[in-house]
């Protein structure tokens, strides 16, 4: 039977919806006992939260003034030391998931699948390659701990209505010391999650000005959507990190996504192919973004984005 | 700080459209352009970035993979890494041996600082970084945006899914490099010249005593499944039509 290891992805108080969509992919694996380990300075909170997710049997906390804020350096051995006697070992692939999970791996001496997007067996999993151009079904040795990160943009949340036990764990490894958190930056929280908003409208370099990207901020208000942005747009400063889309940045699954003057190169494509519907905006009608677009709309980018704002108010 | 060692990845090329083998056996590389992976670049050019603030360190380029990597290290080189090692293997090695053949170089270099691209863009796993920081004991500074030397420590800014988180950590360590830590330069022809001078030695594999058989067995790639084909609309007013008839917007 597989047990699979689910590691909680949270801010302290909230469960992360990465960590239910990382229950689905676990829950495709054919017999799966899911448990999620919950690190954190006060768990009870988040542990609830895991514990209220279907198809959860057990939640695992393990609380320390050192898991405040969580390092893959710090993290790791942490969790290799509860991973014995688990089949799987899950995390998400966002930045915690991957700073975090490679680091196990290798302290577990396995190899790691990351990215995984389907299950196809309870140690064969696809994966994308070459920014999604390429798609392989990897084959895992069945006599060692599976380490993976789950693409999330590839499951669903996993439903409430769960009622797993949760008990505590005393973990007594070491924690290293040589890493350090000192502070952490955050977006403004009063928009939606650009990772699980249902609507994202996302601006490119073509833009052309900060000022004009602030046209995209209104649009996702109007929408009550989230905002992206393409690589060129945060490199030329109209958009922060936190808000790119693609092979580098996030992986975005929402059920509607606008892409406005955004060219679609393959490196932003791999970020939105989950999309359920993508609109395309852009003034170049041979532009790739045509190409994966269900609505394309060819115009001035000075132009549309007002009358879209206009046209969203009524 | 006496020495740096940095990967180097031949991949192929970031402007490549990578296709699929009609035989599902893996994707087309014969005749395809190859590259430095791009996030090698970036950790790179840091590492010349720290020499030129004054630091007297020695730049090592370390790459994994066939004979043709050498290619791959002379631009290194050109850029201005002192010397190059090559690990010379034509197998596919996973990250986690990668990590292991990482380990006995730093092993015999002692370097300070290793700096990584973040990922690779041929297999997008982003694990040799992380993998190299575990097997070595050391700290890692993934997804690094920033890099302020301070003696034995450094402060890093990282590029995380809330924004932006600085950390600080104890040297040597393992970084990461993303997109925005600085912008590699260009390459001009005399460097390249002088880089043919500059010594790159070439390792077999199999001297380094790592077991590099891969653990996953592939069974199958394939082209990702396609969109069905979009309309085109008009205009703004026949855009929020469609979109209001499915439901998306009220």
């Amino acid at each position: 039977m597989s047990k699979v290891l689910v590691i909680g992805e949270h801010d302290g108080h909230k469960l992360s919806q990465a960590t239910a969509r990382c229950v689905t992919c676990a829950s495709q694996i054919p017999g799966a006992e899911i448990t999620i380990a919950v690190f954190a300075a006060d768990p009870t909170a988040v542990a609830a939260q895991a514990a209220a997710l279907a198809g959860v049997s057990h939640v695992v906390t393990v609380s320390g003034a050192h898991h405040a804020h969580p390092m893959g350096a710090v993290l790791a051995p942490h969790v290799v030391s509860l991973a014995k006697g688990y089949t799987h070992v899950f995390g998400a692939s966002t930045t915690f998931g991957k700073d975090l999970m490679p680091r196990v791996a290798a302290l577990l001496d396995v190899p790691q699948i990351s990215d995984a997007m389907s299950v196809e067996g309870a140690y064969t999993f696809k994966r994308p390659i070459y920014a999604g151009n390429a798609i392989v079904t990897l084959e895992a040795p069945a006599d060692k701990i599976l380490v993976a990160t789950v693409r999330t943009a590839s499951f669903e949340p996993a439903a409430a209505g769960g009622s797993a036990a949760i008990t505590a764990a005393t973990v007594t490894v070491e924690s290293p010391t040589h890493t350090r958190f000192v502070s952490v930056q955050a977006a403004s929280s009063d928009r939606p999650d650009l990772t699980s908003a249902a609507k994202v409208v996302s601006g490119g370099r073509a833009l052309g000005s900060k000022e004009n990207f602030e046209l995209i901020f209104k649009i996702a208000e109007k929408l009550g959507g989230a905002v992206g942005a393409s690589r060129a747009a945060v490199d030329a400063g109209y958009a922060p990190n936190e808000l790119q889309v693609g092979q580098t940045g996030k992986i975005i699954a929402p059920q509607l996504y606008m892409a406005v003057g955004i060219s679609g190169a393959i490196q932003h494509l791999t970020g939105i192919k989950d999309a359920k519907t993508i609109v395309a905006i852009n003034k170049d009608g041979e532009a790739p973004i045509f190409e994966v677009a269900d609505f394309g709309l060819v115009g001035d980018l000075f132009e549309i984005p007002p009358q879209l704002e206009a046209a969203l108010s009524k | 700080m006496q020495k740096i060692l940095v990967g180097i990845k031949r991949v192929v090329d970031y402007n490549v459209r990578v296709r699929v083998k009609p035989d599902g056996s893996g994707v087309v590389t014969d005749g395809v352009k190859m590259s430095v992976n791009p996030f090698d670049e970036i950790a790179l050019e840091e590492a010349l970035r720290i020499r030129e603030r004054g630091e007297p360190v020695e730049i090592v380029a370390v790459s994994i993979g066939p004979d043709e990597a050498q290619q791959q290290l002379r631009t290194a080189l050109a850029m201005g890494a002192d010397r190059a090692i090559l690990i010379k293997t034509d197998q596919m090695i996973e990250p986690l041996a990668a990590a292991k053949l990482m380990l006995e170089i730093i092993k015999k270099e002692n370097p300070e600082l290793v700096i990584v691209g973040k990922q690779a863009i041929d297999d997008d796993s982003a694990q040799t970084g992380p993998m190299i920081a575990a097997l070595w004991g050391r700290p890692q500074a993934t997804f690094c945006s920033k890099l302020d030397l301070k003696g034995n420590t450094a402060v890093i800014l990282r590029e995380v899914d809330a924004g932006l988180e600085t950390i600080e950590i104890d040297l040597p360590a393992v970084i990461s490099a993303d997109l925005r830590l600085n912008e590699p330069r260009y390459v001009k022809l005399p460097d390249i010249m002088k880089a043919k001078k500059k010594p790159l030695e070439v390792i077999d594999v199999a001297s380094l005593g790592v077991n590099t058989t891969p653990g996953f067995k592939t069974l199958l790639t394939e082209p990702p499944k396609p969109r069905a084909k979009g309309v085109m609309v008009k205009d703004v007013a026949e855009l929020v039509d469609a979109l209001k008839k499915k439901g998306l917007v009220s």
